[in-house]
C-alpha cells in the first residue's frame, strides 16, 4: 500500500507549496491514473509519491507524510526507497544512466546495485526485456535509441528492480500504439502481482482502459477522485484543461448536432 | 520557398544499423506533411537529412534541385529549421529572450531584427510573458513551446518538428495546432513527426507512413487512414484514429477526423 496523507510540498528556493493537502492511498494491485493540465502538479506528485521529493531533490513537506506498506518513510535514506517504490520520469533521456554501453547493461544496472547475484540479474534483465518486446535492443547503445525505444528501456530497468510499487510520469508519451499496448499489458501484469501503480498521463484513452480509479489535479490540489468512467465522463474535466477519451468527446460532438451518440457503442 | 527532395536515400549508422532504405520523397513549398511509423522506423533519422545533420550513405538530398552534399549545416539551417523531440537538448540560454534571438542572430540578422523576430515567435506560442524567465524554470510543456519558438524565429521556409505534442495537455496541443496553422498560412512548409494519429489527421494535408526505414504509404489522411490501408498501418504497429475506426464500422467511408465522422453521420441521418 502506498499512502500520501495530507501532503503539502514546496520546492527548494520557493516560498509557496505546489502541492496542497494531498490525500491519496493506493491499495496493493491498484492502478490509479493522475490527470490535470500542464503545471497542475502531476510530475511533482510523482516525485513526492516516490520519495525523490524531498529525499533527493530537496524542498520540504510542509505537511503530511508518505507511508509505504505501513511504514512511515519520513527521514529514511534514499536506498530504503529503491526497492519499495520505483519512478519512471517523463523524459527517458534524463533517466538513462549514460554510463553503460548496451541496453542489457543499462537494464542490469539497477539489479546489480541491489547486490543481486549475476545469474539472478541476468534472469531479471531477460524477463524485463521480453515483457516489453525489446529483446532485439539488448546489444544496442542506449544513446542511439529513439525516444520511444528509450522509454521502453527505462521501463524495463524499472521492472528489473522489481519494486513493491511503481510511479510513472507519462510512461507512453513517446511511444507508438504497439509500444503503448505492450506497456499497458506489462503494467496490468505487474498490478496483478500486487504492485500499486500511480500513472500521470495526458492520454485519457490509455487510462480509460487501464485504471480502476482516476484522480484529477488542479492547482496542486486533488479536485476529483473516483472510478475511472465517472471521472473521465464528467463534463467539468474539460474546464480543468484535460482532454477526455475519444469516445466521450465524440459522443458529445454527436449530441451537440442532435445525433444519437449510441451509434458509437 | 524551398523544395526539399530525397532521392533514393539510404542511411546506415556507423554501428551498422540500417535506418533508411530507398526513401524517395519530395516536399513542395507550402505543404503540410506528417511522418508516422513505429518507434525506430527511421522518422527522426529521415528528418535529420533535411538540413544536413545526417548525410545519406546512399542517394541524394536536394534543395530546389541542388544537391546539398557539399553544403554545411550552418548554410542549410537558414532553409530548414528543426525542432527536436527533447527540448532540453535544444535549450541552452539563461533567459527565454536570449534563447529565441539566438537563431536569428546566428543567421546574421541585426540585434533589432532578432529581437522583433524573437518577440513575434514568443507571441505565437503564447510565451510573451515569460521573456525574462530562465527556461529551466518553465515546465516541460512550456520548454517545448520555447524550443518551437526558437526555431520559428529563424523564419525558415521549411519547419520540421519532431513530436511537437508529446507532454502537452489539451490547451498545449491546441496551441501547437494554432502555430502550425499560422506557419502553413504563411506559405511555409511544415513537416512533423508524430505518434498522435488524431493530431496528424486533423492538422496535416499529407501523411507519410514509415516502416523499417522505408516509405510504406504516402497520401491524404483520408487515404492513409482508409480501411483498405489498415493492414499496412498494422505492419508498422500503427492504429488509425478513433474516428476512422468508428466510421469504418458504420460503413461511412474514410472519416479520419472527428469532424469528418460527424459530417458523414449527419449526411446519412
Amino acid at each position: 500500500m502506498l499512502s500520501l496523507a495530507g501532503i503539502s510540498y514546496r520546492y527548494a528556493g520557493y516560498a509557496k507549496p505546489v502541492l496542497h493537502d494531498i490525500d491519496l492511498t493506493l491499495a496493493d494491485g491498484e492502478i490509479v491514473g493522475v490527470v490535470g493540465a500542464n503545471e497542475a502538479g502531476k510530475s511533482t506528485l510523482c516525485l513526492v509519491a516516490s520519495g525523490l521529493a524531498p529525499g533527493s531533490i530537496g524542498g520540504a513537506l510542509t505537511g503530511g507524510g508518505l507511508t509505504i506498506d505501513g511504514e512511515a518513510m519520513a527521514g529514511k535514506p534514499l536506498h530504503e526507497f529503491a526497492t519499495r517504490v520505483g519512478i519512471g520520469f517523463q523524459n527517458p533521456a534524463t533517466q538513462l544512466s549514460g554510463v553503460t554501453g548496451s541496453v542489457f547493461e543499462e537494464v542490469a544496472l539497477g539489479p546489480m546495485n541491489l547486490g543481486l547475484r549475476r545469474r539472478e540479474t541476468v534472469e531479471r534483465v531477460k524477463a524485463a526485456l521480453a515483457t516489453l518486446g525489446i529483446e532485439d535492443l539488448a546489444e544496442r547503445e542506449p544513446r542511439r535509441l529513439s525516444g520511444g525505444q528509450g522509454q521502453l528501456v527505462v521501463l524495463a530497468s524499472l521492472l528489473a528492480m522489481r519494486p513493491a510499487h511503481l510511479v510513472l510520469d507519462e510512461p507512453t508519451a513517446q511511444l507508438d500504439p504497439e509500444g503503448t499496448r505492450l506497456v499497458g499489458e506489462a503494467l496490468r501484469g505487474l498490478a496483478a502481482t500486487g504492485t500499486a501503480l500511480l500513472i500521470a498521463e495526458h492520454k485519457t484513452d490509455l487510462l480509460d482502459g487501464l485504471c480502476s480509479r482516476v484522480v484529477v489535479l488542479d492547482g496542486g490540489r486533488i479536485v476529483a477522485d473516483g472510478p475511472t468512467r465517472a471521472v473521465l465522463d464528467d463534463p467539468s474535466l474539460v474546464d480543468r484543461g484535460v482532454d477526455p477519451p475519444a469516445r466521450v468527446r465524440l459522443a458529445r460532438a454527436l449530441g451537440a448536432v442532435g445525433l444519437d451518440p449510441s451509434v458509437l457503442s | 520557398m524551398t523544395e526539399v527532395r530525397l532521392e533514393d536515400v539510404g542511411f546506415v549508422y556507423p554501428d551498422g544499423t540500417r535506418a533508411l532504405a530507398d526513401v524517395d520523397l519530395a516536399f513542395a513549398p507550402g505543404e503540410s506533411v506528417a511522418i508516422v511509423g513505429q518507434n525506430g522506423s527511421g522518422k527522426s533519422t529521415l528528418v535529420r537529412h533535411l538540413n544536413g545533420l545526417l548525410r545519406p550513405t546512399e542517394g541524394r538530398v536536394l534543395h530546389d534541385g541542388e544537391d546539398v552534399a557539399g553544403r554545411r549545416v550552418a548554410a542549410l539551417a537558414s532553409r530548414v529549421g528543426i525542432v527536436f523531440q527533447n527540448p532540453d537538448r535544444q535549450i541552452f540560454a539563461g533567459k527565454v529572450r536570449d534563447e529565441v534571438t539566438f537563431g536569428p542572430r546566428m543567421l546574421g540578422r541585426s540585434e533589432a531584427e532578432a529581437a522583433t523576430a524573437g518577440a513575434a515567435a514568443l507571441d505565437i506560442v503564447g510565451l510573451s510573458e515569460s521573456m525574462d524567465a530562465n527556461p529551466y524554470d518553465l515546465g516541460y510543456s512550456r520548454r517545448k513551446l520555447l524550443a518551437i519558438a526558437s526555431v520559428l524565429a529563424m523564419d525558415t521556409p521549411v519547419l520540421v518538428l519532431d513530436e511537437p505534442t508529446t507532454g502537452q495537455d489539451a490547451r498545449g496541443i491546441a496551441r501547437v495546432q494554432t502555430v502550425l496553422a499560422n506557419v502553413i498560412g504563411d506559405g511555409r512548409t511544415v513537416i512533423a513527426i508524430s505518434h498522435d494519429m488524431r493530431f496528424v489527421a486533423e492538422s496535416f494535408a499529407r501523411v507519410v507512413v514509415m516502416g523499417d526505414g522505408r516509405v510504406l504509404l504516402d497520401g491524404s489522411p483520408a487515404e492513409v487512414f482508409a480501411e483498405s490501408a489498415w493492414p499496412v498501418l498494422a505492419s508498422t504497429y500503427l492504429e488509425p484514429p478513433y474516428a476512422a475506426r468508428v466510421g469504418a464500422r458504420l460503413s461511412l467511408g474514410s472519416t479520419p477526423t472527428e469532424t469528418a465522422l460527424v459530417e458523414a453521420l449527419r449526411a446519412r441521418a
